[in-house]
C-alpha cells in the first residue's frame, strides 16, 4: 500500500445501498427468513386492521353459541362466553404487539441512556451496575407480577412491568460496547480536541451501539410478547375483557377438553410470532455483523 | 535444480481464482539447504501469502492459478492431499508467526503445546516426549525449563513466547522453517536475541529458513539471499551484500533510501528559547488503592522532567513497558498524573479539571499510532477535522475552509473532506490525523508512535511531512518511538526511558552517538542493521575510512 502524495485519491464509490435495498437484502437472505417475514407481516397487518378483518365483534357475548367447534360461521369455534375465537385472536394481537414493540423501544432507550452513563462516567459505573445486578437477580415474571399488583393492571403498567426487567441486559450490552469504544484513539482525539462528554457520546459512542441494539431490540420484542402472555395467563395482565393472546389462553384453560382450540390456536400464534421475530433478529445480526455469521456457519 | 530444498516457480495467487485479481504475480524462488532467504516487501506485496501457500494454509478465497508450482525436495505441494500436507507440516516444514500470543493456545500449558507436536507426528512414549520437549526448550535458551514447561502463555514474556513457538516449529527438525515477521511484535533487544537464535538453530540443524520481513535492518542481519516483492511482483533476487550495495531496481533503491539511518542527523542551529512544554517530576502510579487490601502498585512513570522548545523535536525512546506512552497520555491529560506538573502555554495543567483544561487543549494535540483506528469510521474526514475548531466557537464554514487548506497542506486533495476514512490508505489516514491535530493551531504536537504502523516508504514521507510542518509552523514535537533510527533522523533531543524512569536525556547526537548509560548502549547495539548505511548503499565502516579495516 503506497501513499499517494499527489491528488490521486480514488473517487469515492457512491453509496448506493439505500435502507430499503438493505432491508430487502436481509429479508431475502434465506427462504426461512422470508417465510418468517411473511408470517409476521400477516400477524401484524391483521392486528392493525383487525376492525375490518374480523368477522364478528370480539367482545360480544352470545351465550347460546358457547364452546362451538370450528364451523363456517366461527372459523376457529367460540369460547365459553360464545365469543368468536378467530376474532379474539386477531384483535388480541394488538395488545401483544403493542406491548412487544413498546417494551422493546422503551427498554432499548432506557438501557442506552443508562449504559452510556455507566460506560463513560467511571464513578457512576459502580453504582449503576450494582443496581442493575440487583434487578437481574429477580426473575423477570416475578418482578413484573410484583409491579402489576402494586399499581393495578392496565396497558401502561403492564408495559412498564415488562420493560423494567428487560432494561438490565440492554444496559450491560451498551456499557460493554462503550467501554471498548471509549478506548479507541478517535475518541481520545475528540477528548484532546476539547469535545464535551455529550458530544463524544452522541457522535462517537452512540453510533457504535446501533447495530447491537437493533438486534437486542428484536429479542426483547419477542420476550415481551411472551411475558405479556404469561402475565395474562396468570391473571396478572390486562383486564380480561380486552382480548390478548395470554388471557384468551387463560380463559380457555378450563375448557381445554371441550375445545382445545381456545388454548392451542393463540399458543400457536404466539409461537409463530416469537419465532419469526427471533429469526428476523438473527438475520439482521448476520447482516450487521458478517464475522458473527461466518463463525456461525463455518466453525 | 534437484539440490534446491524449496523451489517455487511461477507462483500466481488470485482472488476467487480470477486471473485479473492476482495478488502474487509469478514468484520464482529457490532455497538451498542451510540457506536463509529473506522475502522483503511492504504491506500488500504478497510476501505472507506466498508463505501461506507453501504451507497449504491459504484462505479459501485465494487460490494458486494453473501453472504455479511449489516443490519441497522435489515433491509438488500444490494439489497435495490435505492429509499429506498435514504430515509435511511440522515434519518437513514449519512456520512461526508474528504475534506469539495469538499463535499459542492461551488455555494450555506451553510444554504440552510443544509436546503435542511430537504426539501427532512421532510414536515416542510419554516420558521420551517430555524429555525431548525439555531438550528443545533448552535449545532455544529458555530459562528454568522445568517451571516454564508448566506455565501458561500469558505468564511468559513476548520473547519467551516466541522461543516456545520456535521450539514447537523445530522439534521435528524440519528442513524448512518459514518465519513470517517473527520479530516485528518484539522489542529490539528481544528481537536481536531471537534473530541470533534462529541463525544458531539453522547452523545446528542445517535447515533452510524462509524469512519474511519488511525491515531492511533485519534483512542485513540474517539473510543470505533476498527477494524483493512489490504488489505481488518480484523486483529482484540477489545475494544480500550485492542487494544492499548494488540494488538493481528503482524500487529497491527507494526502499533502502527510506530506511532511517541510525546515525543522528546534525543538530539544528536555530535555537528558540521559548519553552512550549515542560514537565517536572511527572509520576503516574497505577493501583495501590483498595479499602482493605492495597492492590499492587505499578509505577508507570517516575520523576519524568522534560523541556520542549518551540520548533524543536524531543524524542522519547524505549521498549514496551518503559512508560513512554504513559508520559504522552499524561501530558495530553488522557490520564491523570499522580504527581508532578505539566506546563503548557505557561500554565500548569496537571491538576486542572476537564472544564478548566478546555482552553489549554488548543495548545497541544496528538497523533496516534494506529491509522485504522484514529479516525471515526462513521463520519466524513472533514467532520473529524473540524470537530475541534467547532468546540472553540469557529463557524462551520470557516472551519471547513480551513480543513480544506490543511488537507492540501498535508498533501491530500481538498475534496477529501467529503470522504470516509476507509477510502484512504494507512499513510493517507495518518496525514488526515495530522491535519486534524493542526486544525487547532497547537504549539505542541505529540506523536505517539505515529509512524510505527506504516510501511517504510510511507513512514519516510510522513516524517518528511512532519519536518516540513515544523519548519513552517514552528511546532514543538514530542515524538514517541521505539525505533532508534526514526529518533535519530528527526529528533533534536532524545530521552531514553526504561521501567518508567528516565535513563538518559540530552541532545540526540550525544545520546545516540556517545551513549553514557549501559541500557542506551544495549539498545543501540541491538538495533538491526546498525552497521549499514542503507541510503548510501554501503556499510558504515567504509564511509568512515579511519574506522575501516
Amino acid at each position: 500500500m503506497t501513499d499517494q502524495t499527489t491528488a490521486t485519491v480514488a473517487a469515492p464509490p457512491r453509496d448506493t445501498t439505500t435502507a430499503l435495498t438493505r432491508v430487502r437484502e436481509i429479508v431475502t437472505s434465506s427462504p426461512i427468513v422470508l417465510l418468517a417475514t411473511v408470517l409476521l407481516a400477516i400477524v401484524v397487518l391483521s392486528a392493525i386492521f383487525a376492525t375490518w378483518v374480523v368477522p364478528h365483534d370480539p367482545v360480544r357475548l352470545t351465550p347460546s353459541e358457547r364452546l362451538k367447534p370450528p364451523s363456517d360461521t366461527y372459523w376457529l369455534g367460540t369460547d365459553a362466553f360464545g365469543r368468536d375465537l378467530f376474532s379474539r385472536i386477531v384483535t388480541g394481537g394488538r395488545i401483544s404487539l403493542v406491548v412487544g414493540v413498546g417494551a422493546a423501544i422503551a427498554a432499548v432507550f432506557a438501557g442506552l441512556v443508562l449504559g452510556l452513563l455507566a460506560g463513560y462516567i467511571r464513578w457512576l459505573d459502580a453504582v449503576l451496575m450494582r443496581m442493575v445486578d440487583g434487578l437481574m437477580a429477580i426473575p423477570n415474571v416475578l418482578l413484573a407480577i410484583a409491579i402489576v399488583s402494586l399499581w393495578g393492571a392496565s396497558l401502561w403498567t403492564v408495559l412498564v412491568a415488562i420493560t423494567i426487567p428487560e432494561v438490565p441486559r440492554v444496559v450491560r450490552l451498551v456499557r460493554s460496547v462503550v467501554l471498548s469504544a471509549r478506548e479507541e484513539p478517535y475518541v481520545e482525539a475528540a477528548i484532546a480536541a476539547g469535545s464535551s462528554t455529550w458530544l463524544i457520546m452522541r457522535r462517537h459512542l452512540v453510533p457504535n451501539t446501533v447495530a447491537p441494539l437493533i438486534i437486542q431490540g428484536t429479542y426483547i420484542c419477542a420476550s415481551a410478547i411472551l411475558t405479556e402472555a404469561i402475565l395474562s395467563f396468570l391473571g396478572a395482565g390486562i383486564n380480561p375483557e380486552t382480548p390478548s393472546w395470554g388471557n384468551i389462553m387463560a380463559e380457555g384453560r378450563i375448557y381445554f377438553q371441550i375445545n382445545p382450540g381456545i388454548v392451542l390456536w393463540p399458543g400457536l400464534i404466539v409461537s409463530v410470532a416469537i419465532l419469526s421475530i427471533n429469526l428476523l433478529g438473527d438475520a439482521v445480526r448476520d447482516a450487521l455483523d458478517p464475522r458473527m455469521a461466518q463463525r456461525g456457519i463455518d466453525r | 535444480m534437484s539440490d534446491s530444498l524449496l523451489e517455487i516457480s511461477n507462483l500466481r495467487i488470485a482472488l476467487n481464482g480470477d486471473s485479473d485479481k492476482q495478488v502474487v504475480k509469478g514468484l520464482n524462488l529457490k532455497i538451498q539447504p542451510g540457506q536463509t532467504m529473506c522475502l522483503v516487501g511492504e504491506s500488500g506485496s504478497g510476501k505472507s501469502l506466498s508463505a501461506l501457500a507453501t504451507m497449504g494454509l491459504l484462505p479459501k478465497v485465494l487460490s494458486p492459478l494453473e501453472g504455479s508450482s511449489i516443490r519441497l525436495k522435489g515433491e509438488e505441494l500444490l494439489g497435495a492431499s490435505p492429509g499429506r500436507m498435514r504430515n509435511l507440516r511440522a515434519t518437513a516444514m514449519s512456520m512461526i508467526f508474528q504475534e506469539p500470543m495469538t499463535a499459542l493456545n492461551p488455555v494450555a500449558r506451553v510444554g504440552q503445546q510443544i509436546e503435542e507436536v511430537l504426539e501427532f507426528h512421532s510414536d515416542l512414549g510419554q516420558s521420551e516426549r517430555r524429555r525431548k520437549t525439555l531438550e528443545m526448550m533448552d535449545a532455544v535458551h529458555l530459562p528454568d525449563i522445568e517451571k516454564l514447561y508448566r506455565s501458561f502463555p500469558h505468564q511468559l514474556s513476548g520473547g519467551q513466547r516466541q522461543r516456545i513457538m520456535i521450539a514447537m516449529a523445530l522439534i521435528m527438525r524440519p528442513q524448512l522453517l518459514i518465519a513470517d515477521e517473527p520479530t516485528t511484535a518484539l522489542d529490539v533487544t528481544t528481537q536481536a536475541q531471537i534473530l541470533t537464535l534462529i541463525r544458531e538453530l539453522r547452523e545446528q540443524q542445517g535447515s533452510a529458513v524462509l524469512f519474511i520481513t519488511h525491515d531492511m535492518g533485519v534483512v542485513s542481519e540474517i539473510a543470505d539471499d533476498v527477494t524483493v516483492l512489490k504488489l505481488g511482483e518480484v523486483m529482484e533476487t540477489q545475494n544480500v551484500d550485492n542487494l544492499l550495495r548494488h540494488p538493481q531496481t528503482d524500487y529497491t533503491r527507494d526502499l533502502l533510501r527510506s530506511v532511517p539511518s541510525q546515525v543522528p542527523r546534525p543538530p539544528r542551529s536555530d535555537r528558540s528559547e521559548k519553552i512550549v512544554l515542560k514537565t517536572d517530576d511527572l509520576c503516574k502510579t497505577y493501583g495501590g488503592t483498595g479499602l482493605i487490601f492495597k492492590s499492587r502498585e505499578v509505577k508507570a512513570a517516575q520523576d519524568v522532567s522534560l523541556k520542549l522548545m518551540q520548533g524543536r523535536t524531543l524524542g522519547i525512546v524505549g521498549e514496551s513497558g518503559s512508560g513512554k506512552s504513559t508520559v504522552a497520555r499524561c501530558i495530553m491529560r488522557l490520564i491523570d498524573p499522580t504527581s508532578g506538573s505539566i506546563t503548557v502555554g505557561g500554565q500548569d495543567i496537571a491538576t486542572l479539571s476537564q472544564k478548566e483544561l478546555k482552553p489549554q487543549r488548543k495548545n497541544i494535540q496528538i497523533v496516534f499510532q494506529d491509522p485504522m483506528r484514529s479516525l471515526n469510521p462513521r463520519i466524513e474526514v472533514g467532520q473529524s477535522i473540524i470537530e475541534g475548531p467547532l468546540n472553540f466557537g469557529v463557524s462551520q464554514e470557516a472551519a471547513m475552509a480551513r480543513a480544506r487548506e490543511l488537507l492540501e497542506l498535508v498533501g491530500l486533495p481538498a475534496s477529501a473532506v467529503d470522504r470516509f476514512p476507509h477510502q484512504f490508505s494507512g499513510g493517507q489516514r495518518q496525514r488526515i490525523a495530522i491535519a486534524r491535530a493542526l486544525a487547532m493551531d497547537p504549539d505542541v504536537l505529540v506523536a505517539d508512535e505515529a509512524v510505527s504502523a506504516l510501511d517504510v516508504s510511507v513512514q519516510a514521507q510522513v516524517l518528511d511531512l512532519l519536518a516540513e510542518l515544523q519548519e513552517r509552523l514552528g511546532l514543538g514535537i514530542l515524538f514517541i518511538t521505539h525505533d532508534l533510527g526514526v529518533a535519530a533522523q528527526i529528533c533534536d533531543e532524545v530521552m531514553v526511558m526504561q521501567f518508567g524512569r528516565v535513563v538518559e536525556y540530552g541532545p540526540a547526537a550525544q545520546v545516540l552517538g556517545q551513549p553514557q548509560q549501559d541500557y542506551t548502549k544495549a539498545l543501540i547495539a541491538a538495533a538491526p542493521g546498525r552497521h549499514w548505511d542503507f541510503a548510501n548503499f554501503r556499510p558504515f565502516a567504509e564511509s568512515a575510512p579511519a574506522a575501516g579495516g
